[in-house]
């Protein structure tokens, strides 16, 4: 698997997109969608909800466990997936695409979060 | 994310594996390293969870078929003149009256009534019996069985590494076997065996499995078991075979509504606690055969015939969360009448499903319950068993 390079990442298998006009994208891993296995159901914050760095925001099931997801930034909610509501496979198939979670207008851009290389040493170490 | 309850901890097994010690790898583990399996230590073993999606295993196996090793499961067999009789004292189970050639479900319980183990028995000869025992649990079995059957006129083998078990399940699996071996096998009944040869392999050919599915269980010698592997994959290519892992055999079960040891059966629960008394024969021999559990299981029939305490269920949940072995029953409005043993997302019915044991008055198919999902009471529906049945 290829970790993008344009991405940055928490050490709970979030990533982070580049913030375009305040707002940045965020969803799970492809390490951390392979270790779920088929995910069956997404519990996302509701649009306008505020979301703090480090904090649990939601939750993803899978067959055979539930995780809670954190946000990697603080801001507020502008937009979620939907079609990751309704189809959540789409976080195994797509994780940095269309298994995209929701988008955040940034209030404080993140200072610890782990580039693509640093992501990877990461998850093999 | 983190992961609040582990891969593995929904498949507990009751007895974690032994502090320490390396799990044992089976004789199919370089095969599963090469398909790209993710693995997990499961009952002391390195096992297959899934190799790719256990949806599309999981839905394979209904439409189509499915590859299992199943190494990890417990063979003992028991041999002499007085096997028979032996494992009539011993399990809870009429094994004397078996027939060759067929197999039954059956348990091992204590002398309180608690189930010790679910197993299958195979009789294998007037003088054989072979007896199939969960991984977490064959080491309690063989030495409960080793204790239970002294003085009898049978000898009893330790054959955990004697065997590789394989699995064929699912609706092509007879077309994929048949094409591998000269063995009757249409004249093979469910919870029947024989001795055959497959792809060159000697094996003892079972129509028994997990899945709710037809299907068979190939017990091979070791070494023959990549290469048995390998021709059914081969034989079953085009019909659209998939190795399977145990996660899709964990939903399979469930949906066919089929217990699980250390889920629905633990040494606190009785056949009848179960609804399953009916393995157990008061009847066995001339009906006065003394087998270990029999006063307190005849107490426990009593009971569940006059007022039953508990009744195990299905639920089917209204909305997507799925309900985890643990997680409470209660009525609608919150107050606790049970508790989930298995639960699942069922890739058959497209929503959550689980396997309770509430409080009879709330068993009645019909009854809307919640199940206390993480502080959310998310309503539920309680349905008889199975989930799924297989057409036929």
């Amino acid at each position: 698997m290829s970790t993008p390079d344009n991405l940055r990442y928490s050490k709970e298998h979030e990533w982070l997109s580049a913030t375009v006009d305040g707002v940045a994208t965020v969803g799970i891993t492809e390490h951390a969608a392979n270790a779920l296995g088929d995910v069956v159901f997404v519990d996302l914050p509701q649009v306008g909800a505020t979301v703090s760095a480090g904090e649990v925001c939601g939750e993803l099931e899978s067959t055979k466990s539930v995780s809670e997801l954190y946000s990697p930034v603080s801001g507020e909610i502008t937009e979620i997936n939907q079609d990751v509501v309704d189809a959540p496979a789409l976080v195994n198939s797509g994780p940095y695409e269309s298994g995209w979670l929701f988008k955040v207008r940034v209030s404080e851009e993140p200072t610890d979060l782990l580039g693509a290389d640093e992501y990877d040493a990461f998850t093999q170490s | 994310m983190t992961s609040e309850q582990g891969s593995t901890n929904d498949m507990r097994d009751g007895t974690p594996p032994t502090a320490g010690s390396a799990p044992r790898r089976t004789p199919l583990d370089a095969v599963h390293r090469r398909l790209g399996a993710t693995i997990a230590p499961f009952a002391g073993w390195d096992m297959p969870l899934r190799y790719g999606s256990e949806r599309e295993e999981h839905l394979a196996v209904r439409q189509r078929a499915g590859l299992f090793d199943l190494s990890h499961m417990g063979e003992i067999t028991l041999t002499g003149p007085g096997a028979g009789a032996a494992l009539d004292h011993a399990l809870v189970g009429y094994l004397s009256a078996l027939a060759v050639g067929r197999a039954r479900y059956t348990m091992l319980c204590a002398e309180d009534g608690g189930i010790l183990d679910d197993l299958i028995v195979y009789r294998t000869g007037d003088e054989e019996f072979l007896v199939v025992a969960n991984a977490a649990n064959a080491e309690r079995v063989l030495a409960e069985l080793r204790s239970r059957v002294a003085g009898y006129a049978t000898e009893l083998r330790d054959d955990r590494d004697a065997y590789a078990l394989v699995a064929v399940q699912g609706p092509a699996a007879a077309g994929i076997l048949g094409r591998l071996t000269d063995a009757p096998l249409a004249g093979l009944r469910y919870y029947a065996c024989l001795s055959g040869t497959v792809a060159g392999v000697p094996a003892l050919i079972a129509r028994t499995g997990y899945t709710g599915e037809d299907g068979f269980e190939l017990f091979v010698p070791p070494g023959d078991a990549e290469r048995l592997w390998d021709a059914l994959t081969d034989a079953g290519a085009d019909d659209g075979l998939v190795p399977a892992g145990l996660s899709c055999r964990d939903t399979l079960r469930l949906e066919a509504g089929m217990p699980l040891y250390g889920h629905e059966l633990t040494d606190a629960t009785t056949p009848f606690d179960a609804g399953l008394g009916r393995v157990v024969r008061f009847d066995k021999g001339t009906g006065d055969v003394r087998f270990v559990g029999r006063e307190a299981l005849a107490r426990a029939a009593e009971a569940a015939a006059g007022t039953p305490g508990r009744a195990l269920v299905g639920l089917v949940a209204e909305g997507r969360r799925v309900p985890r072995a643990g997680y409470r029953v209660t009525t609608p409005d919150g107050t606790v009448v049970g508790e989930v043993t298995s639960g699942a997302p069922s890739p058959t019915l497209g929503r959550p499903i689980a396997m309770a044991y509430v409080d009879a008055e709330h068993g009645e198919p019909g009854t809307e319950v919640a199940v206390d999902i993480r502080g959310g009471l998310e309503p539920h529906r309680v349905v008889a068993l199975p989930f799924y049945q297989r057409p036929r």
